[in-house]
């Protein structure tokens, strides 16, 4: 026993003398301790000389809420990496830092980037907001971006921002395709009675939270389905989750035993898809359009399109700003006019000339002739609204007025979706 | 050394060894950490050519590297230590407390629901010594409820508390419901971020200095209390067995509800570091998991409070460290999960050899001797 212990001993003690030996030149560069005295100066030069930063110095820091394995923080890796590349950094300029949690971590994080000479840092989680606002009080010099937040023009910090997508955009466009694939449903006379409610087609939408984000999004949606075939009524079940594969799931059924044709959908999982598959499968009409992700691979045949980000737009813009010396915007939100919002691919099942309308209203949000929430194309109370208030504040009282030019000015006062308005024939099946 | 013995005999016997002095044991822990580190050098070379020294000089770098990132690790580390001290007294009279999680998350509640009500109208020592009762009270009642059940209906206190760690995840959501801020974001955001109310106060000029100095109080007030009391005594009897203890005239109900309202008020005081000392938040990831790592801390340290020192730090260094591997070599957080795997895993393993020898056939005085 001790002959044995004794030669575990010396075979320890050799490998750990090798691997001393080992260590003196990696540890040299891979002292990633160092704390960088980079930092305040790129920033101080970003900001103050507005001059051109010199592209081996920049240094940028991101902290994602997950790693490639989960959804929405892969959308931000890969819009990451087109930044990178449309702006000529390299990958040694980003320091992202993945699996990030929404509590004092992300603060650490923020601050950690920070000593690592990052003049820029962004996080991809709503949550993240307040550990940025904080790490954004303590270091002036250093640009702090929360995405998908929304108290940057609140804050009083001109080194704090907010982004968000346009994803209304995408949502009334997916609402376009399941328009279509109802109007082809109609025609070829594939509806029963009970698909009907006082003569109108009865589709169904799984929402996370009747929050701002979601109500936007789904009003977005169903005047998109509007747009084409008009005689609609939605039904909205909310799950009260982002992300819960078996609420969706069975929220998207219950819609459809209510005889809903069309499951949309904000949330982040493939359960709503998936179900509307089955049943599908097992002969009833229904159809599907997600978020997100391309939801082919799960739901083949019953999944028209889903309505997803380009995150990419907003990374190189950012990216851009800071080697251009130039401030980022407090609030951006940018959709379909530079490419930071559309549709995945169509599925088999959508109806015949899907591509093609799906292309010219693009084209119209494009270039501005069409606008999501034109105040002529739907009704609150019976009556066209000519006032509906934001909350800006955020105490859940609308306090600005958000109709201009008998347009509701989406995210145009922040870059986070302020639409909150119930309008006529949408349903909340148990918003508390 | 018959030779009809060693005919008989296995080739290797495990015998239990009492005889092994304090420092071999030690040593024989450390060469386990060693090769779990050699073990995971290898695999990490195999699986993703990276050197692994460098691996590990990054993860050491990603805890260690800065003050800044030392604090975040101490931080960690105090938070696991003092919930496994909550949870020794209860495991060491092998009562199963599984809902570390929920005592937390109550003691988190409550001190977040105080710091919302009481920021700014009381004087801020107040409203801490105010939060601290308040996180101990619930923590407290959290881990009595199971206590009840057990000692008046022999319940299984396993799945008991297991089950109202659930309970306490959706009272979470329900609280983070009523005080989310801003309306609709279902998240409260940082509590009293500008006056900062019921923040720990900076001690000897360090942010996380209270949570270090309250973390080294618990240790030593448990050590002491598991060590020199009669309750501890009691704990420790009834811990190797109940008949024993009923035996010698202890009344197991009352050692039950003591030990768990104990158990469950360190828990709970532990969720009161986490949001006023680092946090300032309350969310269903207060807990984040650390009800459940506690236990290993607590038991690899066989209940021993300075003990779990070194296991939380190690926790601590591989979780943080972990960080720094997923950020600089893109390996996430299964990569790091193994390399902690394997560790704990050794670790455990040497248990086995401290308590046991190994006897080789034909060796038997020899191994009698060692």
């Amino acid at each position: 026993m001790k002959k044995l212990l004794a030669f575990a001993l010396a075979l320890v003690m050799c490998l750990a003398l090798a691997a001393c030996g080992d260590s003196s030149a990696p540890a040299a560069n891979s002292g990633s301790g160092s704390a960088a005295p980079a930092a305040s100066g790129s920033a101080a030069d970003a900001k103050g000389d507005k001059t051109a930063v010199n592209k081996d110095d920049v240094k940028i820091g991101c902290i994602l809420v997950g790693d490639e394995n989960e959804g929405y923080s892969y959308a931000h890796i890969k819009g990451i990496d087109e930044a990178i590349e449309a702006t000529g950094l390299s990958k040694d300029n980003v320091i992202i830092k993945y699996s990030v949690p929404e509590n004092s971590a992300c603060y650490d994080a923020a601050i950690d980037l920070v000593e690592q000479g990052c003049s820029l840092v962004i996080s991809n989680s709503y949550s993240h907001q307040s550990y940025m606002q904080q790490a954004a009080q303590e270091c002036p010099d250093v640009t702090f971006v929360a995405c998908t937040g929304d108290t940057a023009n609140q804050a009083g910090l001109s080194n704090f921002k907010n982004a968000f997508t346009a994803i209304y955009q995408a949502r009334y466009v997916s609402g376009v395709v399941a328009g279509m694939k109802i109007a082809e449903l109609v025609n070829d006379g594939k509806l029963t009675d009970a698909n009907y409610q006082d003569g109108k087609v009865k589709i169904g939408y799984v929402g996370a939270y009747p929050y701002a984000e979601v109500v936007s999004g789904y009003t977005a949606f169903f005047l998109g389905v509007q747009s084409v075939y008009p005689d609609v009524t939605m039904e909205v079940q909310y799950t009260n989750s982002w992300f819960d594969i078996t609420a969706e799931s069975t929220a998207a059924e219950s819609l459809m035993a209510d005889g809903c044709v069309i499951i949309g959908q904000h949330a982040d999982s493939t359960g709503a898809p998936a179900a509307v598959q089955a049943a599908q499968d097992a002969g009833k009409t229904a159809f599907s359009v997600g978020y997100n992700i391309d939801m082919l691979s799960v739901a083949p045949t019953a999944a028209l399109t889903s309505a997803t980000n380009d995150w990419g737009a907003y990374y190189t813009y950012a990216f851009n700003c800071l080697l251009n010396g130039e401030e980022i915007a407090t609030d951006w939100c940018k959709g379909y006019e530079d490419g930071a919002v559309g549709i995945t691919e169509l599925g088999e099942s959508c109806a015949e000339g899907t591509a093609d309308k799906v292309a010219e209203v693009e084209a119209a949000l494009k270039d501005g002739s069409l606008q999501v929430f034109d105040c002529s194309k739907f009704t609150i109370n019976g009556e066209h609204p000519t006032s509906i208030l934001i909350d800006m504040d955020n105490d859940f009282e609308g306090d600005t007025e958000g109709v201009k030019d008998g347009v509701f000015q989406e995210s145009t006062l922040r870059s986070a979706p302020g639409f909150t308005a119930r309008i006529d024939g949408i349903t909340e099946l148990n918003a508390n | 050394m018959a030779k009809t013995d060693s005919v008989k005999s296995p080739l290797i016997r495990i015998a239990k060894r009492s005889d092994m002095p304090r420092w071999k044991g030690w040593i024989i822990r450390l060469i386990a950490v060693l090769l779990a580190l050699v073990v995971d050098g290898l695999i990490i070379f195999a699986i993703v050519k990276l050197n692994p020294v460098a691996v590990y000089k990054t993860m050491f770098a990603g805890a260690f590297g800065t003050a800044r990132r030392s604090w975040a690790s101490i931080r960690e580390a105090v938070l696991l230590l003092s919930i496994g001290i909550g949870l020794a007294p209860a495991f060491k009279m092998k009562f199963w407390n599984l809902g570390a999680e929920g005592q937390i998350l109550l003691g988190g509640i409550a001190t977040a629901g105080c710091m919302i009500c009481f920021g700014g109208k009381i004087p801020n020592w107040l409203l801490i010594l105010v939060m601290a009762l308040a996180s101990i009270a619930a923590g407290a009642i959290w881990g009595l409820i199971p206590a009840i059940a057990k000692a008046r209906w022999d319940t299984n206190e396993s799945l008991f508390t297991l089950m109202l760690n659930y309970v306490a995840i959706q009272l979470t959501s329900y609280a983070v419901a009523r005080w989310e801020n801003p309306y609709g974001s279902n998240s409260v955001g940082i509590i009293n971020q500008n006056s900062m109310d019921g923040w720990f106060p900076k001690l000897f000029g360090q942010t996380y200095g209270l949570n270090v100095l309250l973390a080294i109080i618990l240790m030593v007030a448990m050590y002491a209390y598991l060590n020199y009391t009669k309750q501890g005594y009691e704990i420790a009897v009834a811990g190797e067995s109940q008949n024993t203890a009923r035996y010698a005239g202890i009344n197991m109900t009352k050692v039950y509800l003591r030990t768990m309202i104990i158990s469950g008020a360190i828990c709970g005081f532990a969720g009161f570091t986490a949001v006023a000392g680092a946090d300032h938040t309350i969310s269903t990831n207060t807990a984040g998991g650390r009800g459940f790592t506690a236990i290993i801390v607590a038991w690899l340290a066989k209940f021993n409070p300075f003990v779990m020192v070194l296991i939380s730090f190690l926790l601590a260094f591989l979780g943080n460290g972990a960080g720094e591997i997923a950020s600089r070599y893109n390996l996430n957080d299964y990569a790091a999960q193994m390399i902690e795997g394997v560790i704990l895993f050794f670790i455990l393993g040497s248990e086995f050899f401290i308590n046991y020898r190994l006897v080789l056939r034909g060796h038997e005085k020899e191994g009698a001797k060692a």
